[in-house]
């Protein structure tokens, strides 16, 4: 048992692909003491309940299963010798970056940490969230749950499903639930488009002949005990459902997959500002939150379409919380230039940059918010349009980015604002 | 077990339990039928968790006595058996001055019924306790007596302390018929026949059903069924007080209050149902709810929404308690038409129904009764040393199973094996809160599955939600594939 407090360069809350690769970044940029700590039994997050392939296109060049994408990090870790901890939950961190954890072994123990790196991903929105109307029984999952059910555990939660949300859990769902032998019904989207990534409703959805309902959702849920059906209905343009439009389908299980959350929990208790669209925290452009020495990436900081994504976002955190680490590369006062959104884009990640500071190049990564075909996104410094490009398709179901370069940006000194928006021509 | 008992409950929620708690006192062999799998299952695990300081019901009724009563005996049953509650106070609020004359009445009722400390404020001194109430309100009730309470703390602490002391619980049992004997009574259950000499009808929304087997006085009970919304722990502190709306021509208008643990709960609506079950919300409740809940409290967070369920209550026509021996069927005892402040009068319908069973049966008391229980244990309570020192005795103290509410497995395993223990997801939730934060279950369900399947010695196909059919998990990954196989070659056989 430690009751004294652990003295440690670097903390990475989250043993996930996030917090791998944030850790790798570190070790590899010098620091030799830090930590990750996991809650689970093993390292790679999420991933290892993912055993779909298609994971690892940007980066590796070659389609990977979930486990085998986060091996490859794993594997850089053992190489690399970063110490981690397993089972052990992350109860406390202080705004001065003490952290408490807790494990079975150790007890509850302290560290005291230079620098942290939020890596905790995100939770699935739940039904009661929804106020989906109706009965309590069991067979009411999300989707991640009958996930981790299915592909960790080997048990069928259902054997007649019906699926509501078409984010890419829903949708990889309904064909995983195909192949280990259920009948999935139909999947229900409350908006008029889905949420999840094109080439996942055609493998997952079409490829199965599975029936893909738009602006539709579920009103009623019958069955005391075990679910015995669902009531569908269609919406309209605000999400209300149109009397007469009811329909009613037996079934024995409603998955969810109606949004994800970042797991801001811990963050929130210690300070950090949240930015309210994502629920992720507000980052400058070396993805450092409000409280110094403290950094975030992955799920926690915005939901992303793709691991290749989280991974590339981390190692950036990894590099920058070694540079705080070492004391490099930091300034008194920043002066910061706010990106704005607006006209269709909902957020960006960073939220703010220090064009004095900056590396060569930032991505900015966001969502717009609804489909757009043949359009453009345009960047503009004060009102001049520094970057413009058409998209043949946006939808809010996947990512975005542009890349601000630090050679124009500096072209502009007295630069008041940065704005990134959707734009007909 | 017994084949004649001295006394039957039928029902293990808060009311039965309470007069099983008085009755394991006396020399008594007394038996608790419940149908469910667990206690605390009917309407005493869905309502509002509130402790009523007792300026609502009639004054000289059943009702206003008990309600009174109950709320004293509160604090000291809480320390007694170990189960959270608070006085926090509770406020009426008036939102038109044409309601000031009916705020005035409710307070002369509570004074008529004993209510201790009740005064009006006007708009300023009700902002001063409560600075979230809406612009609309005018004047208030307060009430420092009123106070909250866990209500599946009280029902199971009640029940576990009876069984401590010798009272049996037979679950998953359920009452088909009543017959008067020589002796007593004979009933019929799902599980084989009891004899008893004397039966206490506690039966929530079914007391009516049993009433009537056994006398020609009918009663008739209506399911009057509440919708609530529970708010996340984040918006905890959007109200101190237990703020409900005073009545007026739109209905008796939405409470919101913080619970024990710390979340808002907002409701509940009061919509009768035929089906004595019938505990499904519907979209239209849920909208009547959100739609009066905003009007007495400033910014109601109502998208922090975590779940949203209903219970119902036992409303009996005369929308009255009814404790007592029925003239036509001696030894057969009511504990009918609790509603709301059942809850609240509990302790004091347990004391009251006891007296009465006690004098039928001329029952001595025991010389050793054991009148405290310790709740499961709550690490959380504990500093860090004393939190340590016990991981290192149990390591399953140290993880964490629930991370939204931070409950351990060592919780989960004191709620398994202690008296009565649970059996189910649900029965846990209920004695740890463990899926009963913001992610509902979605991350623990999985683990506290395999952790009942190993305590209780069971595969994991075989946990239930809430007994019963409420299986979670239905087979083995592809045992579709095998079973349709095995039919085709039955079928070529």
């Amino acid at each position: 048992m430690m009751e004294k407090v652990r003295q440690i360069d670097m903390v990475i809350i989250g043993g996930g692909p996030a917090g791998l690769a944030a850790a790798i970044a570190a070790k590899k940029q010098g620091v030799a003491n830090l930590l990750i700590i996991e809650r689970d039994a093993q390292l790679g997050g999420i991933l290892n309940q993912c055993i779909h392939n298609g994971f690892g296109l940007h980066t590796f060049k070659e389609e990977l299963t979930g486990p085998e994408y986060a091996q490859r990090f794993v594997t850089q870790v053992e190489e690399l010798q970063i110490p981690y901890c397993l089972h052990t939950m992350v109860m406390d961190i202080s705004r001065e970056r003490l952290v408490t954890a807790m494990n079975r072994e150790d007890g509850i123990f302290q560290i005291q940490a230079k620098a942290i790196i939020l890596a905790m991903g995100c939770r699935e929105r739940p039904r009661g969230a929804l106020n989906i109307p109706g009965y309590r029984p069991a067979g009411i999952y999300s989707a991640g749950t009958a996930q981790r059910l299915v592909n960790i555990e080997g048990y069928m939660p259902g054997r007649e499903v019906v699926i509501l949300g078409s984010g890419d859990i829903g949708l990889i769902m309904a064909r995983r639930m195909t192949l280990e032998g259920a009948k999935v019904k139909v999947v229900a989207e409350l908006m008029p488009y889905s949420g999840g990534l094109k080439r996942n409703i055609v493998q997952c959805l079409e490829d199965f002949d599975i029936p893909l309902k738009l602006s539709h959702t579920v009103i009623d849920i019958a069955g005391k005990e075990r679910v015995e059906g669902i009531t569908l209905a269609r919406v309209d343009e605000k999400g209300k459902p149109i009397t007469g439009t009811e329909e009613y389908i037996p079934c024995d299980t409603l998955l969810l997959s109606v949004g994800l959350i970042p797991e801001n929990e811990l963050s929130k208790e210690m300070g950090v500002e949240l930015e309210q669209v994502t629920n992720g925290p507000k980052v400058n452009e070396q993805l450092e939150t409000n409280i110094p020495g403290v950094f975030a990436c992955g799920n926690v900081l915005h939901v992303h379409d793709l691991v290749d994504y989280v991974s590339e976002e981390a190692s950036l955190a990894g590099r920058h919380a070694a540079a705080f680490v070492q004391n490099v590369n930091r300034k008194e006062k920043p002066v910061y230039v706010h990106i704005q959104t607006m006209d269709g884009v909902r957020y960006s990640v960073p939220s703010k940059i220090c064009v004095e500071r900056m590396e060569e190049e930032v991505v900015v990564r966001f969502r717009v918010g609804s489909v757009y075909k043949n359009q453009f996104i345009s960047v503009y410094v004060d009102n001049e349009r520094i970057w413009h490009r058409k998209r043949p398709a946006m939808a809010p179901g996947e990512m975005e980015q542009i890349t601000l370069k630090k050679q124009k940006l500096m072209e502009y000194p007295n630069m008041q604002s940065i704005t990134v928006k959707v734009e007909e021509r | 077990m017994k084949m004649m008992y001295d006394v039957v409950i039928i029902g293990a929620g808060v009311s039965g339990s309470a007069v099983a708690r008085e009755l394991a006192r006396y020399q008594l062999a007394v038996c608790v039928v419940e149908k469910e799998e667990d206690i605390c299952c009917g309407t005493s695990k869905a309502n509002s968790g509130i402790v009523h300081a007792g300026y609502d019901a009639k004054p000289g009724s059943l009702m206003a006595k008990l309600n009174v009563k109950g709320n004293q005996m509160m604090e000291n049953l809480s320390r007694q058996l170990d189960f959270p509650y608070k006085q926090n106070g509770s406020l009426v609020v008036c939102m038109e001055v044409e309601g000031k004359p009916r705020l005035m009445e409710l307070y002369e009722q509570g004074i008529a019924n004993g209510v201790k400390d009740l005064c009006i404020l006007n708009r300023e001194e009700a902002l001063q306790i409560e600075p979230n109430l809406s612009d609309t309100v005018v004047a208030a009730l307060y009430a420092p007596t009123g106070g909250i309470v866990c209500p599946f703390g009280l029902n199971i602490a009640l029940a576990e302390n009876a069984a401590e002391n010798g009272v049996e619980f037979r679950l998953n049992t359920e009452v088909v018929d009543i017959q008067k004997t020589e002796q007593g009574y004979q009933i019929h259950t799902t599980q084989g026949d009891i004899q008893t000499k004397v039966v206490v009808n506690a039966a929530g929304v079914y007391a009516d059903k049993f009433h009537n087997m056994v006398s020609e006085d009918k009663i008739h009970i209506t399911a009057r069924r509440g919708d609530y919304c529970l708010l996340d722990k984040s918006v905890g502190n959007l109200v101190e007080h237990t703020v409900f709306q005073l009545p007026n021509q739109f209905g008796k208008g939405v409470l919101i209050a913080p619970t024990v643990h710390g979340n808002i709960i907002v409701g509940p609506t009061a919509i009768d149902v035929e089906d004595k079950e019938g505990t499904n919300t519907t979209q239209e409740g849920i909208q009547r709810l959100v739609g009066r809940a905003g009007s007495s409290v400033k910014d109601l967070p109502i998208r922090q929404v975590i779940t949203s369920f209903a219970g119902l209550r036992a409303h009996e026509d005369g929308h009255e308690f009814i404790i007592e021996e029925l003239a036509d069927a001696k030894g057969f005892i009511d504990c009918a038409g609790i509603e709301s402040p059942g809850l609240t009068s509990a302790p004091a319908i347990g004391v009251m129904a006891a007296e009465i069973v006690c004098e039928i049966l001329n029952a001595k008391e025991k010389d050793s009764f054991t009148e405290t229980r310790k709740g499961i244990l709550d690490p959380k309570q504990l500093s860090m040393e004393e939190r340590n020192a016990l991981i290192r005795k149990h390591p399953a103290y140290g993880n964490i199973v629930c991370r939204c509410e931070m409950i351990t497995e060592g919780e989960i395993l004191d709620a398994i094996h202690r008296p009565l223990g649970a059996k189910s997801l649900d029965g846990i939730k209920r004695r740890t809160r463990t899926g009963m934060g913001r992610c509902q279950a979605g991350f623990c369900s999985p683990k506290t599955i395999e952790i009942l399947a190993r305590e209780l010695g069971v595969s994991e196909s075989e946990i239930t939600k809430a007994g019963g059919s409420s299986k979670l998990i239905v087979g083995r990954n592809k045992d579709m594939y095998d079973r349709s196989e095995q039919k085709e070659r039955q079928d070529l056989a």
